[in-house]
C-alpha cells in the first residue's frame, strides 16, 4: 500500500449528500477482475453523456461539461470534498480503486458509510472526517486553484490562508497508513494467538470448527 | 456479571486479541464469497505467495452476473454471451478449483443468491461470525449470527487469517411493538423503519431488530428486515434466536447433527440480550401504525405509506434537503403533490436477496392468482433466489400461478437487483421492485426504481399502477 503522510492538492467540490457507490463507480465496471483501470470510470453516470461498457475507449466518449470533475480548473484535482454519508451503498473496493486510480488522495466530507470507509484505509486513501460547518466554509471559499493540504502526522488540513483544521483518525489505522502497512502481515504476527483461539473454540463449540 | 446485549456476546465469543486502542482480531467462522469481490483477492493470494487459512469455512457461488433466462444456462458457463461476465464466472470457478474451495457451480441445484444460500443450506448458523464481499451480508443475521460485509482487501484478509480487523460497534435496539395489520409485510417494517431512523441512522452501530412484529416474524421474513440493516448504515443487523430460528436451521445439511446438535441448540439458547442490557442508542416503532410502503426517490429513506402523497421539496425547511428532494424527483419524474397509488410502472422485478425466498414468492402468487399483468406492463419478471426456491415454488405450483398471470419465470441470480447481466431497466423506465436500492441507475442507466415489498409488486403489476393491497381482498 502507498504511503501518506503529507498531501497538498487540488480540492474538487462534489455538493451531494449520500453519494452511493453505484454513482461511484457502475455496476458494468465491476465485472473485472483486476484491481487498476477504473479511473476513467470513476462517477461515469455524472460525467459522460452516454452509459459506458467495459472495454471501450473512455477517452472517445461525450463528456458532460457540467461535471464538475470535467470542468478546466479542477484538472489533476486529488483532494475530493462531499457532503454526509459519502460511499454508502454496496460493500465494492472498486469504488476506492476508482478514486484512487483517478488520482485522488484523500476525501472530506462530514462523515462516510462503514464499509466504504475501512476499505479507503486498506488503499491509501484518506478519508477526513470534518464537521458540517466546516465542510460547508470549505465549499464556500473553493475558488480555482484551491489548494489544501493534508497532514496526517499532525491529523491537520491545512487552507491555502493558513488555517487549520483539526481531524480525528484511528490511530491503528494511521499507523497503518503513514507506514504503508500490509494488514495481512501484521495480523499473521498473531498466528499463535489464533490457533489458540481455534483450540479454545472447538471445544465449547465443536459444531463450528468440524 | 454484567447484562450484556446479543451483539455484546457475540462478539466476546470471537475476539482473539484486543490491542489497547480496541482495535480488535475478530475469528470469523463463515466466510461466504461470490465472483464479483472475489479474484482480486485471491489474486493478492497468489502474488503474496499465501495461502487459505481455513479452506472449509468457505463456501462459494457466482450469483451477481450469472444469466437468468433457460437458453443461457446449462452447460456450465458456455451459455453466457457477455464476454467479460463469463471471464468472472470462469476466474471464480478456476480459483475454487485452485484453492479447494467449495462452490455451487451454475448448474447445481444449490445454487442461487449468496444470501439465499447460506442460511438454506444451514451454513449460516446461530451464534457464527459470517462475513461476505457484499454489503447485505447483514441478513444472516437473523440468526442470532454476527454478520458483516467486507471489502475485497478484508476478503483476502480473512481468507489468509481467518480474522477481521474491526473495532466494536455501538449498540442500537429497534423494537417494532404490536402487531402489523393485514397485508403489512416484512419489508414494510424495514423501509418504514428506514424511513424513520434514515440511511445514516445506524452508522457505526450493530442494529438489533426486536419487539412482537419482529418476533412474529418467520425466519424469511427476519431475513428481508436484517437484509436492509445496511440501508439503515448499519454493517449488521441481528434477530435473537427463538424456536423459530432453531426449527428451520434442524437437518439442513451444514447444520450439526446428533449429539452436536442438541449441544448447539443449548448454547443458542444464549443468544439473546439479557434483561436490562443497555443499548447506546433505542428506537421504537408503533408496529399497528405500519402501512405497505413505496419509496418514491433516490435512497431508500425516501419512502412513503402508499396512501401518501409524492413530496413537496418546498415544504422542507432545510436547504440541502429541499434540493436533494427536487433532484430526485427530477430523476424519477414525478410530480409534488400526486398520490403515489396513481404512479404506473413498466416493469416489475420480483426477486433479490431481500425477496426471493419461497415465502415471498408465495406473497406475490397470492395476488397475482387468477389475475393477468395489466397492458402497460412491458415485463414482469420472478427471479427465485436459489434452484431449491424455484424447485420447491414448482413443486407449489406457484411458477404456473405467475406465467399464466403474464409473469417470466426465471433462474436464480441477482438479476435485476443490479443490472448485472441482461435483465435491465432502459433510461426513463419506472419499476416495482421488491430489491434494496433505489439508487440512480442501480436497475440500469437512468431507470426509476421504487422498492416495495412482494404482495404491492404484484399487485402493481395487475394494476398498472401502485395500489393498496389491503383494498385488494
Ligand atoms: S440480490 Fe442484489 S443486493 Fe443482493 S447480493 Fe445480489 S446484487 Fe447484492
Amino acid at each position: 500500500m502507498e504511503k501518506f503522510t503529507i498531501h497538498k492538492g487540488l480540492l474538487v467540490p462534489l455538493d451531494r449528500s449520500n453519494i452511493d457507490t453505484d454513482a461511484i463507480i457502475p455496476k458494468q465496471y465491476l465485472k473485472s477482475v483486476k484491481k487498476s483501470g477504473f479511473g476513467p470510470t470513476l462517477f461515469d453516470d455524472w460525467r459522460y453523456k452516454k452509459a459506458g461498457e467495459p472495454g471501450m475507449d473512455h477517452s472517445q466518449r461525450e463528456i458532460n461539461q457540467d461535471f464538475v470533475l470535467n470542468q478546466a480548473q479542477y484538472q489533476g484535482a486529488s483532494v475530493l470534498i462531499a457532503r454526509e454519508n459519502f460511499g454508502c451503498g454496496s460493500s465494492r473496493e472498486h469504488a476506492v480503486w476508482a478514486l484512487t486510480d483517478y488520482g485522488i488522495r484523500s476525501i472530506i466530507a462530514p462523515s462516510y458509510a462503514d464499509i466504504f470507509f475501512n476499505n479507503s484505509f486498506k488503499n491509501g486513501l484518506l478519508p477526513v472526517v470534518l464537521g458540517e460547518d466546516i465542510v460547508d466554509q470549505l465549499f464556500k471559499e473553493i475558488d480555482d486553484g484551491y489548494e489544501l493540504t493534508i497532514d496526517l502526522e499532525q491529523q491537520k488540513v491545512i487552507t491555502p490562508s493558513g488555517e487549520a483544521f483539526a481531524f480525528e483518525v484511528d490511530a491503528f489505522k494511521k499507523h497503518c497508513m503513514l507506514n504503508g502497512l500490509d494488514d495481512i502481515g501484521l495480523t499473521l504476527q498473531h498466528a499463535d494467538d489464533i490457533r489458540a483461539y481455534e483450540v479454545k473454540r472447538k471445544q465449547e463449540a465443536p459444531w463450528l470448527m468440524a | 456479571m454484567a447484562t450484556r446485549t446479543l451483539y455484546d456476546k457475540l462478539w466476546d465469543d470471537h475476539v482473539v486479541r484486543t490491542e489497547a486502542d480496541g482495535t480488535a482480531l475478530l475469528y470469523i467462522d463463515r466466510h461466504l464469497v461470490h465472483e464479483v469481490t472475489s479474484p482480486q483477492a485471491f489474486e493478492g493470494l497468489r502474488l503474496a505467495g499465501r495461502g487459505l487459512w481455513r479452506t472449509n469455512s468457505i463456501l462459494a457461488v457466482p450469483d451477481h452476473n450469472v444469466p437468468t433466462t433457460k437458453q443461457h444456462r446449462g452447460n456450465g458457463t458456455a451459455g453466457i454471451e457477455d464476454p467479460v461476465a463469463k471471464i468472472q464466472i470462469e476466474t471464480l470457478n478456476q480459483n475454487c478449483e485452485d484453492f479447494a474451495v467449495e462452490e455451487f457451480l451454475m448448474d447445481d441445484i444449490r445454487q442461487g443468491i449468496v444470501h439465499v444460500i447460506g442460511p438454506e443450506q444451514g451454513a449460516t448458523l446461530p451464534g457464527m461470525t459470517v462475513v461476505c464481499g457484499d454489503s447485505h451480508t447483514s441478513t444472516h443475521g437473523a440468526f442470532g449470527a454476527l454478520a458483516h460485509g467486507i471489502g475485497t482487501s478484508e476478503v483476502e484478509h480473512v481468507m489468509a487469517t481467518q480474522c477481521l480487523i474491526q473495532k466494536k460497534m455501538k449498540n442500537m435496539r429497534v423494537s417494532v411493538q404490536g402487531k402489523v395489520g393485514a397485508g403489512v409485510t416484512a419489508k414494510d417494517i424495514v423501509l418504514a423503519i428506514i424511513g424513520e431512523i434514515g440511511t445514516a441512522g445506524g452508522t457505526g452501530c450493530a442494529i438489533e431488530f426486536a419487539g412482537e412484529a419482529i418476533r412474529d416474524l418467520s425466519i424469511e421474513g427476519r431475513m428481508t428486515v436484517c437484509n436492509m440493516a445496511i440501508e439503515a448504515g448499519a454493517r449488521a443487523g441481528m434477530i435473537a434466536v427463538d424456536q423459530t430460528t432453531i426449527d428451520y436451521i434442524e437437518g439442513r445439511p451444514f447444520a450439526p447433527k446428533g449429539e452436536e446438535w442438541s449441544l448447539a441448540v443449548e448454547a443458542w439458547q444464549h443468544l439473546v440480550s439479557d434483561e436490562g442490557a443497555e443499548f447506546d442508542q433505542e428506537v421504537c416503532l408503533d408496529a399497528s401504525k405500519i402501512e405497505p410502503q413505496v419509496t418514491w426517490g433516490t435512497s431508500p429513506e425516501m419512502v412513503l405509506p402508499i396512501s401518501a402523497t409524492v413530496p413537496n421539496p418546498s415544504d422542507e425547511s432545510d436547504a440541502v434537503k429541499s434540493s436533494g428532494i427536487q433532484a430526485a424527483l427530477d430523476y424519477m419524474g414525478l410530480t409534488a403533490g400526486e398520490s403515489i397509488d396513481t404512479i404506473s410502472v413498466d416493469k416489475i422485478f420480483i426477486g433479490s436477496c431481500t425477496n426471493s425466498r419461497i415465502e415471498d414468492m408465495r406473497e406475490a402468487a397470492q395476488i397475482a392468482k387468477g389475475q393477468t399483468v395489466a397492458s402497460n406492463i412491458k415485463l414482469a419478471m420472478v427471479v427465485p433466489g436459489s434452484g431449491l426456491v424455484k424447485q420447491q415454488a414448482e413443486e407449489e405450483g406457484l411458477d404456473k400461478i405467475f406465467i399464466d398471470a403474464g409473469f417470466e419465470w426465471r433462474e436464480p441470480g441477482c438479476s435485476m437487483c443490479l443490472a448485472m447481466n441482461a435483465d435491465r431497466l432502459e433510461s426513463g423506465e419506472r419499476c416495482a421492485s421488491t430489491s434494496n436500492r433505489n439508487f440512480e441507475g442501480r436497475q440500469g442507466q437512468g431507470g426509476r426504481t421504487h422498492l416495495v415489498s412482494p404482495a404491492m409488486a404484484a399487485a402493481a403489476a395487475i394494476k398498472g399502477h401502485f395500489t393498496d393491497i389491503r383494498d385488494l381482498s
